[in-house]
């Protein structure tokens, strides 16, 4: 047997080694230093990171189940990046709360072994490899939402999201189960040689897509995602809110654009729905939301709504804006979380209200807070804007000026609720303000890149020419 | 660098220099001299701009071109022309009277600074774009600092008329995006690549049922920045909630981007739409003009006068820009720049005003004339180019465009006409009434025996305006002629 084959899997493989290295150092770390195991899981993170750019060979293995191309490969990168830049927002948080909890290998475990199942996700060849990588994607991310075991509320989010998710991964699997009914094969490449529009394919199209729906937080499959948002720990959610949708949304788009083609006329329609109903569904809810954990939660529902545009065309266009979009919104997502997470480290307040007169007490903290919801808005010159004015010239590419014009319409609604957080921090001076405060320097790092990411992205062009010749690898 | 991208990088630099200045004296004193090295590059324009033009016989001058998305065809499209440079000096003298009236700003200064500074960034990078979606990001760009700056410095219910103005001009310039794709993938029309650039498009024949969807989207567009009944509404609280600079850069420049945009995008690129629905938008500029001006006239707040008169003022821009002939296009550029000197000049003496007194309502003003001698004439005299005499510029701009709408010999825009001219009286009413209570009569109140002197800066910003204001009043030509030389070619696509 030809080992070398194996390397086509390098990033799997790294990542196993890495969580295999972290069990074992636990072993030998003194009780004094418990806190080295974070710089270490870092540190083992961000050289598995470097190393997913080098480059690498693509094929198939296991016949055909994992298969690698350029475009896969970038994906893979691209969430190795969101990951790490969680890592650093998160760094500070595991330092002072878990590890003194003997907990600190345990959250890293979880959610490498989580980004392992997105690898397999992403790289599937056929459905039992897509499944296996969903469940292996999922599970332990209800154990981490349900991390601060204190709480009750964070206890209340694991069980709503292990529930919703079987419930979802199952349906799932009955839709593949009547996918492989008609065309006899789970395996990619055969599929889309047989599949035909009959009725229990379209059937099975459904419920199989019902699931990743699900992870997508789409509507009317979204009711999950704020109740588990505001219950686990802010680092789970920014993982849940960028990391697991953008995995998703990968997968949704590889299928949808290869496997499914033939079914394109059925599945447009319905993801013109969708996003309507979605974008609405995240804005309008938003606009009440107290909670900051809450108001991320439907801001990014709402943005998985503009995602759709771009999947919606189904052709080169439609995939670089789409992985565009997906890069610059961990970016800005992510800042926003950070800051969330700085100040709830440090002070334990997650209401807007409690933001207000941020700017004059902490600057720094308030701009970056500022930058990443204009980010999320989509106003020039950052980043977020080029990521959605390219989504919306996808659909108009097609014709759908009637969406793009919903698109717009939600995208005013939402710099509304983006302004009730400028307006809380800038605008209103507040007597119990957040003192000053300084975070660590693993927070800092975390922001610092989210922040020069925001600001260079979008005004860097040949990022953008760049995924369009990965995308190409797509067919 | 050439002498255009400068506009954009000398702010930039401004900007940078702001965050490392510490308190009000620095923080101003770092923008006044930013502010004048930018009137210094305007007026060098002015002059560098004929110099071209004796040899240069493009339709923009000093163009550059940059790839930026190849994918997309969007370019760094840069040029400018008569129109441009005009409204690129209008933008610096503004800006520079706009320092000089907030010399004494008490709150978070170098932030305010720097807002004001972004803000000019936008207007500069508008009127100096020639590739749509440049235009549309500085187009946002412009937008945008209106919600800290009348959120965190202004008067009354800011959080409110912030809220309200940034996202109406916001919606609008959504509205706008989906107007500018439908032009971006008509663009190929006639068998040549898709592209952003104006004047590539410009030459592209746009199929008419296309036309017809984006005119209406990309003037609405553009027109609710330039204040067009009914969505007109931001402006009053808006102008009236700002601090005083921020009033005068928004209502003195940043509304024109709206008659600005119509002119250079939504008529130029889509003539056949605009012949097609310009009765409609006539309909709503005469309402607009003749609506705005009474509304001044039952107003008591000083800031609300001033801004229904913008709006009055403005919609004359837009009517004007409907007539689709040279010379009511040129009155309504001439009235642009006009009231944009004149606007800003109200809004920096009103503001002197209430800096002294403590309070907008007229009912309570009176004599002023008597105890700020300097101030009350100024007044005076803005009023009176306000309601159009001749010897200031607002004469020669309204002149222009009654004269353009006349030409126009159909029952349907002569009676618009008659409509629009009656607004002359309607302005002369609401101004005089104003000079008559607050600057004359009896002094109403005894405190106001003691006001305080005109300062120096305050003296420097008023000028700064009044003398373009007298100027064009008296010597228009040279003016004029600029800005018909560059309107020849948007007469040819009419035509």
């Amino acid at each position: 047997m030809d080992f070398s084959t194996f390397l086509l899997m390098r990033h799997e493989i790294l990542l196993l080694a890495v969580v295999l290295l972290l069990i074992v150092a636990e072993v030998f770390i003194a009780q004094s230093k418990k806190s080295s195991i974070v710089h270490l899981a870092i540190f083992l993170f961000g050289i598995h990171t470097i190393i997913g750019f080098l480059t690498i060979d693509f094929g198939s293995l296991f016949g055909g189940m994992f298969h690698t191309n350029a475009l896969i490969n970038f994906f893979k990168n691209v969430l190795n990046v969101g990951v790490l830049i969680l890592l650093l927002q998160s760094g500070d948080w595991l330092q002072e709360k878990i590890v003194k909890e003997h907990r600190g290998t345990e959250f890293f475990i979880l959610l490498f072994s989580s980004l392992l199942g997105m690898y397999f996700m992403i790289s599937a060849g056929d459905f039992l490899m897509f499944y296996l990588g969903l469940e292996l994607s999922t599970l332990p991310v209800a154990a981490l939402a349900a991390f601060e075991t204190s709480k009750r509320i964070s206890s209340e989010s694991g069980i709503k999201l292990i529930l919703s998710a079987g419930l979802a991964s199952g349906v799932s699997l009955f839709g593949i189960s009547m996918l492989y009914a008609t065309t006899g094969s789970i395996y990619f490449v055969d599929i889309t040689e047989a599949i035909t529009a009959s009725n229990l394919t379209i059937l099975g199209f459904i419920f199989f897509f019902a699931g990743l729906a699900f992870k997508i937080s789409l509507v009317p499959f979204h009711f999950w995602t704020a109740d588990v948002y505001e219950g686990a720990p802010i680092s789970v959610a920014s993982y849940l809110s960028v990391i697991s949708k953008g995995a998703a949304v990968f997968i949704l788009m590889i299928l949808l654009f290869t496997v499914m083609k033939p079914l394109m006329h059925i599945w447009e329609n319905i993801l013109y729905v969708i996003a309507v109903a979605t974008m609405f569904i995240g804005n309008l809810f938003a606009l009440r939301q107290q909670n900051m954990k809450r108001f991320l939660a439907f801001s990014s529902i709402a943005q998985a709504g503009f995602i759709l545009l771009g999947l919606m065309i189904g052709n080169q266009l439609g995939t670089t804006t789409v992985v565009y979009f997906v890069l610059i919104y961990i970016f800005s997502n992510l800042a926003a979380f950070g800051v969330v997470q700085a100040i709830s480290l440090k002070t334990g307040k997650e209401n807007m209200k409690d933001y207000e007169g941020l700017y004059r007490t902490n600057p720094n903290l308030s701009l970056v807070m500022m930058l990443a919801l204009f980010s999320l808005a989509g106003i020039p010159p950052v980043a977020g804007f080029f990521g959605k004015f390219f989504l919306f010239m996808a659909a108009a590419s097609e014709g759908y000026y009637w969406l793009v014009f919903i698109a717009v319409v939600n995208v005013t609604i939402s710099l509304y609720y983006y302004l009730l957080v400028v307006r809380a921090m800038f605008l209103r001076k507040s007597d119990n303000a957040i003192p000053h405060f300084k975070s660590k320097l693993y927070m800092r790092i975390g922001l610092l890149v989210t922040v020069i990411g925001i600001l260079i992205l979008g005004l860097y062009s040949p990022l953008y020419d760049y995924i369009f010749e990965l995308s190409k690898n797509l067919y | 660098m050439d002498i255009l991208s400068l506009f954009i990088v000398v702010p930039i630099i401004l900007v940078v220099a702001l965050v490392f200045a510490k308190g009000l004296k620095q923080a101003r004193t770092v923008a006044m001299i930013g502010s004048i090295i930018q009137l210094g590059m305007s007026i060098n324009l002015v002059f560098a701009y004929f110099k071209e033009r004796a040899i240069n016989e493009d339709i923009m001058v000093f163009t550059k071109d940059l790839l930026w998305f190849k994918q997309f065809n969007i370019h760094y499209s840069i040029g400018v022309d008569g129109i441009s440079v005009a409204l690129l000096l209008l933008t610096s003298i503004v800006v520079l009277a706009g320092v000089f009236i907030s010399w004494k700003m008490p709150d978070l200064p170098k932030e305010f600074f720097i807002s004001l500074i972004i803000l000019s960034i936008g207007v500069y990078g508008f009127f100096i774009s020639i590739d749509l979606f440049t235009m549309f990001v500085f187009f946002e760009i412009a937008v945008i600092p209106m919600y800290l700056l009348i959120g965190i410095w202004g008067t009354g219910p800011r959080e409110h008329s912030a809220m309200k103005l940034t996202l109406m001009l916001m919606g609008a310039s959504a509205v706008l995006l989906v107007a500018i794709l439908g032009i971006y993938y008509n663009s190929d029309a006639d068998g040549g690549a898709l592209t952003f650039n104006i004047l590539e498009i410009a030459k592209v024949n746009i199929p008419f049922e296309a036309q017809k969807i984006f005119f209406p989207l990309a003037f609405i567009g553009f027109a609710v920045i330039g204040a067009l009944f009914p969505f007109h509404t931001w402006s009053p609280d808006g102008h009236a909630s700002a601090p005083t600079a921020v009033s005068m850069l928004h209502a003195g420049v940043l509304m024109k981007l709206g008659g600005y945009g119509v002119f250079r995008v939504a008529m130029y690129l889509l003539p056949e739409g605009a012949m097609h629905w310009s009765w409609f938008f006539i309909i709503l500029a005469v309402i607009g003009v003749v609506y705005g001006a009474l509304s001044a006239i039952k107003q008591t707040d000083l800031k609300y006068i001033n801004a229904y008169s913008s709006v009055s003022h403005l919609s004359l821009v837009m009517f004007a820009l409907l007539m689709l002939n040279k010379t009511s296009w040129n009155g309504a550029i001439l009235q642009s720049l006009s009231h944009g000197f004149m606007t800003a000049l109200f809004f920096a003496l009103i503001g002197m005003i209430y800096g002294r007194t403590h309070t907008r309502d007229i009912t309570k003003l009176g004599g002023l004339l008597k105890v700020i001698p300097f101030i009350s004439v100024v007044y005076v005299i803005a009023g009176l180019a306000s309601l159009g005499l001749p010897g200031f510029s607002g004469f020669v701009a309204e002149m222009n465009i009654f004269v353009g709408a006349f030409q126009h010999e159909d029952m349907f825009t002569r009676v618009a006409t008659v409509f629009s001219v009656s607004v002359i009286v309607i302005t002369a009413v609401y101004i005089l009434r104003v000079v008559g209570i607050m600057l004359m009569g009896p002094i109403k109140n005894e405190a106001y025996l003691k006001l305080e002197r005109v300062t120096w800066y305050e003296k420097t910003g008023i000028l700064l305006l009044l003398i373009p204001i007298v100027g064009i009043g008296v010597a228009p030509l040279w003016l004029s002629n600029m800005i018909l030389e560059s309107l020849e070619p948007f007469i040819q696509g009419l035509l």
